[in-house]
């Protein structure tokens, strides 16, 4: 088990507003963390600041001891909430898009899983619904071998039997040198699969430990946990 | 069997339950090996080192064990599942007690009834 992850009295604002404040985590290896919270508490702020897509207003992040960079790129592998991806392009040439991009993307991996969820390689994005879409994402992201990866609301807009083969590919792919990190307001969906979650709101992490310790010491679900904590 | 778990109550904990259920019944045959960590974790839906927990709690109760290179195995200690299946049956009429004190039967009272109502059912 090896730390994968370090944020450091971490702070990011836009403009007056803070969006983190004071964020202090660290991730081992080997672990499926649910990143949870309400609308708005800096769930995809922080992701993007690992992903270095943000830079932190102060503190620090550390993926593996470096400044997300080039260098953490190649580890890391990245599920944007929104796609980035161009929507001319077929699925057969993202997997060549990625193959070229990412020395640890296994095509074989993302036919297999095409396969299965009934998508037809030679079809463009175009021509796709939004939750077709969001699996192909999800496909090429999954089918990288990364150390860390972060998924910002991978299951928010797939049907309820693409969700579970999905949690199942994030269960089977599972590997001791690698952590997942997703969000998601689907809690009760992904429990199960969980290792530890972290609560954010309003920018700060407000709790984080184990999931089967919560159940263990207070009887419930993280589900219910989460709407004790973030009742309206 | 299928696995069915619920989100109150510890993940492991409710594994080594259900595990222990398959041995107790026969659907894990004894001497028999296991699926693996991943394997088993994939079936349930469940995260892998929370089926890795479950194994190891299971192991140190002694109904499997592991071989170094193997893998996982039930134990052919017959003796030992026929124990704990009987401490599961003491469980559950335990439980059964409970219930029927709750609605006002005494143990006798229970058992009579039990006796009464097994007449029926043979009719």
């Amino acid at each position: 088990m090896s730390t994968l992850l370090e944020c450091k009295n971490l702070n990011k604002n836009f403009g007056a507003k803070a969006a983190l404040s004071d964020v202090n985590l660290t991730i081992q290896s080997g672990r499926i963390i649910g990143l949870l919270g309400p609308n708005g508490s800096g769930k995809s702020t922080l992701i993007k600041l690992v992903n270095g897509l943000l830079v932190p207003t102060s503190g620090s992040v550390l993926v593996e001891g470096s400044a997300p960079g080039v260098l953490t790129k190649k580890v890391v592998s990245y599920l944007p909430d929104r796609t980035y991806l161009n929507d001319w392009m077929k699925v057969r040439d993202l997997i060549g898009f990625f193959k070229d991009f990412y020395a640890d993307f296994d095509p074989n991996k993302a036919y297999d899983m095409l396969r299965r969820l009934s998508i037809n390689p030679n079809d463009n994005l175009k021509s796709m619904s939004k939750g077709t879409k969001e699996k192909v994402q999800l496909i090429l992201v999954m089918s990288r071998s990364a150390r860390l990866y972060l998924l910002d609301e991978p299951i928010g807009g797939v049907d309820p039997a693409a969700r579970d083969y999905i949690l199942n590919t994030i269960i089977t792919n599972y590997n001791p040198e690698a952590s997942v990190i997703l969000s998601t307001h689907l809690i009760a969906d992904v429990e199960q699969v969980l290792d530890d979650f972290i609560f954010l709101n309003g920018g700060r992490v407000v709790m984080s430990a184990a999931v089967d310790d919560v159940r263990e010491n207070q009887g419930k679900s993280i589900d219910a946990l989460f709407r004790e904590v973030f009742k309206c | 069997m299928p696995w069915t778990l619920h989100p109150d109550r510890p993940i492991y904990l409710q594994l080594v339950e259900q595990i222990r259920l398959k041995i107790v019944s026969g659907e894990y045959p004894p001497g028999g090996k296991l699926a693996s960590v991943r394997d088993l974790a994939g079936d349930a839906a469940v995260n892998p080192n929370t089926m890795q927990k479950a194994l190891t709690e299971l192991e140190r109760t002694g109904l499997i064990y592991a071989q170094r290179t193997s893998g996982r195995f039930i134990t052919e200690d017959r003796e030992k599942i026929s124990q704990v299946r009987q401490q599961l049956a003491a469980g559950q009429i335990a439980d059964f007690f409970g219930q029927m004190e709750q609605l006002g039967y005494s143990r006798a009272e229970a058992l009579a009834l039990v006796q009464s109502i097994n007449e029926e059912m043979k009719q």
